[in-house]
């Protein structure tokens, strides 16, 4: 059984970065999409929702009909219609940019039947008949419940095991909480795992406390769908001093707990990525008054969505391109005071004689995460790339009936990655079982 | 700067703008207030005996993000006692000499017509509409649309009307009628000195659906209302240019019937209006809106070179002809501008599923749609549901053919073209 999310969480506060659309507002929106054939939103969802036909049904008021039309897709279609990156995806390929016009809130629009989806406790799917087949999933994030629900559709019973005691992976856990709280998530997993015959091992590490062996044993065919290790190290010295925290870690803690940045006057993120995006703006609202991002490349060249950094630096946040620290200073009592930095040239080379202190009480590391392919880098068949799951494009590995598929198989995507990855292997699978019989 | 006064069938206005007989032409207050905002004259709500009105009243067509594109109604004529709305129109004239005022009425005997028409003139009216359009209501009790659909009736009570006005008459058509000729050529032998057109026609606005009833709903009953608003507008200027056509009709017309804009009311007085009568629009946005529409006319005129109405009015009216005169050698095709299509398939979905099948996917990744022109029939429908303004164009094609029409085909065996799309 899943612990529940504690209600007395440091992110409970935080407000939606796009609120809620009401019924007149999602109306109009509405009713302003062209309702394009073939459409490029479409085309640019990893799950290929119908985003034109979910829109119209919308704009008449068939809000079952709308939501069924975006789990027929995404069975996550509530968190992903939050958490997606819709600047660059769906709304991102809306003809209106080609008009110079607001693109439709492709995401917001989604949020709004979706939610009333969950309100109604409307069901839109139904186990399939029992195959007497059976599948492992590892790891309880967004593709591993993509993945079962869409093996439970076609009657294959499910165990997910994970090691920890919380559904839904990082959505759950690393998700800004101006996107989406912890406890969304884990109704999600719940609403996804109300259509039965999904049983999840809690506490529970492959590999560890269950052989590879052993779980295959048990099951005709096993899915992964572990995600990523944890903060990656920058192997500067300094990095144990009190108030250097992995970015990850510190995410987690304040969404399913609490934490005290009473007397941090000023924080630095180091990192280009989304993770650091996202941090910095999260230690604005969480009260931080000096936020800096600390990152080694140009502007131009953070691998973070430009919509976010924008967002950022309009929410006050501060950073320092070119610049790389190379060591975090401590005060006697072992607490970071500042970073020693060195500039990096265009080459992200460093500049010599550039020495220079960037005083700061916080340190948050988000220059990646770690890689998991190693946990079955030993089976025979399973290859690895960069650390890295390699698979086919249905999630298939090199070993029979193991698949993959998410973060641990991506390298790191999108909670709508995930889903669509999930699902695709269910469906390879589901071929597996059916050619391999009674195996 | 272009002369806008207006000449209605010898009614004067400083400009073709009046306010339809309806509740905004209800009382002295509110004219004083159109008068105000550059309404150049008013059609005083339907004087007759007193009603009572039900509630509620109103009904309308919602579509996709615009209110009210059809409106309809189920009130009935003025329910204001008829010596008030007298002094205020005595009222109102004196303070407003030059604009006009339009007494709209409706009766039952000829006793009544003769004297509701007196003491309208003795008011001040610079017209008088004979309401003979009323659908709803009124009908029932044998006036409005009851007279206007017997041709007979009509032009008896017109010439009844014309016997006893020393000011001019117009008789208000109602639409709901197979073929509005016969009905406008009564009001020329009655007398009339113009008509004007149309009514409302006979509609039910819609169902509420969880309740089983009509809308507008009274309690658990409604009834067929009038319908007016933007929708009803093709089926006006229809009835407008049908008579304008005619020779034999040959008196003046007042337009209505879902102007909203100054577009809208060139648009009927291209088809022969001399004056155009707006209510809907009013209703929903005011009195104010006759600012833009007088600016929007200046400016229409301006930019065509046009020093009065009369270098306007009936200026479309040759080009309404019968389908068997039109050139069926004339040929178009779309064209889709490269540079402007935004690629949303939209034309390509209606041709295909709507249309002829002429439109293809773009190739090589590029989304922009392929036409087969040697398929295209030059519909029109893909530059319909074109978003993009000016993107898709119907291109004039030379085919080689001399212009024939079918009549021309049948009677004197002209060659057409070979017909495209047809397999």
């Amino acid at each position: 059984m899943a612990s529940p999310i504690k209600p007395d969480r440091s992110e409970a506060d935080f407000e939606d970065y796009k609120p809620a659309m009401r019924e007149h507002g999602a109306v109009v929106e509405a009713n302003r999409c062209l309702y394009c054939e073939d459409a490029p939103c479409t085309i640019a969802c990893p799950t290929g929702i119908d985003i034109p036909q979910f829109i119209r049904k919308i704009a008449t008021g068939n809000i079952y009909g709308s939501a069924k039309t975006i789990f027929s897709d995404n069975i996550l279609g509530m968190s992903c219609a939050r958490v997606c990156p819709v600047e660059v995806l769906c709304a991102g390929s809306c003809v209106y940019h080609d008009l110079h016009e607001e693109p439709i809130a492709i995401g917001k629009l989604q949020r709004y039947a979706t939610d009333i989806a969950y309100q109604k406790g409307w069901r839109y799917f139904e186990a399939g008949e029992d195959t007497g087949k059976s599948v492992a999933l590892v790891g309880a994030g967004p593709a591993s419940l993509a993945c079962a629900h869409e093996l439970r559709v076609r009657g294959h019973a499910c165990t997910i095991y994970d090691k920890r005691d919380v559904v839904g992976g990082l959505n759950t856990t690393g998700v800004a909480p101006y996107k989406m709280k912890a406890d969304r998530s884990a109704e999600e997993a719940e609403w996804v795992l109300e259509i039965g015959g999904i049983d999840i091992e809690h506490g529970v590490e492959i590999g560890k406390d269950l052989t590879w062996d052993d779980l295959e044993a048990k099951h005709d065919a096993v899915f992964l769908g572990f995600g990523l290790g944890p903060d990656s190290s920058m192997r500067v010295d300094g990095e144990d001093l009190a108030g250097v925290v992995g970015a990850v870690d510190f995410i987690e803690q304040f969404k399913l707990g609490t934490v005290d940045l009473d007397g941090v006057e000023r924080a630095l993120v180091i990192g280009g990525g989304n993770t650091a995006l996202d941090v910095v703006r999260e230690l604005v609202r969480l009260g931080v008054e000096d936020v800096a991002l600390v990152y080694r490349g140009t502007e131009e060249k953070m691998s973070g969505y430009k919509h976010e950094w924008a967002a950022g630096k309009v929410e006050g946040v501060r950073a320092y391109f070119q610049t790389q620290p190379i060591e975090f200073l401590g005060d006697e009592d072992g607490n970071v005071r500042a970073a020693l930095c060195v500039e990096y040239d265009a080459n992200k080379k460093p500049v010599a004689g550039t020495e220079h202190e960037i005083a700061a009480d916080r340190v948050y590391l988000a220059i990646g995460q770690g890689k998991l392919g190693e946990l079955v880098g030993d089976l025979e068949g399973v290859e690895l790339e960069w650390g890295c799951v390699v698979t086919d494009e249905n999630g298939a590995t090199g070993r029979p009936g193991m698949y993959a598929g998410g973060d641990c198989a991506n390298g790191g995507k999108e909670v709508v990655n995930a889903a669509a990855e999930g699902k695709a292997a269910a469906i390879a699978i589901d071929a597996y079982l059916a050619q391999a019989g009674g195996e | 700067m272009p002369d806008l006064r207006a000449n209605c069938a010898g009614i004067k206005s400083p400009n073709p703008f009046w306010l339809a007989s309806a509740p905004p032409a209800n009382s002295g207050d509110q004219i004083m207030r159109a008068f105000d905002h550059g309404w150049g004259g008013a059609v005083w709500k339907t004087l007759g005996t007193p009603i009572q009105n039900v509630s509620s009243r109103f009904g309308a067509v919602h579509h996709k993000n615009s209110r009210a594109v059809g409106f309809n109604n189920i009130e009935l004529i003025t329910d204001r006692p008829l010596d008030v709305n007298f002094k205020e129109i005595y009222e109102v004239k004196k303070r407003y000499p030059d604009h006009a005022i339009i007494v709209s009425l409706m009766v039952e005997s000829k006793e009544e017509w003769k004297d509701i028409i007196k003491r309208s003139i003795d008011a001040g009216a610079d017209g008088l509409e004979l309401n003979f359009g009323c659908p709803h209501g009124m009908c029932e009790r044998g006036m409005g649309s009851a007279v206007g659909q017997e041709p007979k009736i009509n032009e008896e009570i017109t010439s009844w009307a014309v016997e006893y006005s020393s000011v001019p008459v117009l008789v208000k058509l109602t639409p709901n009628v197979a073929d509005i000729l016969p009905h406008g050529m009564a009001a020329v032998r009655g007398g009339a000195h113009g008509v004007s057109l149309i009514n409302t026609i006979k509609s039910i606005i819609g169902v509420d659906i969880d309740r089983f009833v009509l809308e507008p709903r009274v309690d658990g009953l409604s009834t067929n209302g009038g319908y007016c608003g933007k929708a009803v507008k093709p089926i006006a200027l229809h009835m407008v240019a049908a008579l304008a056509r005619e020779p034999a009709f040959n008196i003046p017309i007042s337009g209505i019937g879902g102007i909203c804009d100054w577009r809208d009311a060139v648009e009927f007085m291209l088809l022969g209006s001399a004056s155009v009568q707006v209510c809907t629009e009013v209703m929903l946005r005011g009195y104010r809106i006759v600012e833009d529409m007088i600016e929007g006319l200046e400016m229409y005129m301006r930019e065509k070179g046009m020093e009065t109405l009369d270098d306007l009015v009936g200026k479309a009216v040759p080009s309404f002809s019968e389908w068997g005169n039109l050139d069926m050698n004339y040929e178009t095709i779309a064209r889709i501008n490269p540079d402007l299509c935004i690629g949303c398939y939209d034309c390509m979905v209606a041709c295909h599923d709507g249309a002829h099948q002429c439109i293809f996917p773009g190739e090589d990744g590029i989304r922009i749609p392929i036409i087969d022109e040697s398929e295209c029939v030059g519909c029109n429908l893909c530059q319909i549901v074109c978003p993009v303004p000016d993107c898709i164009e119907m291109v004039e094609v030379d085919n080689g053919f001399a212009p024939a029409t079918w009549n021309d085909h049948v009677n004197d065996g002209a060659t057409l073209r070979p017909k495209k799309g047809a397999h």
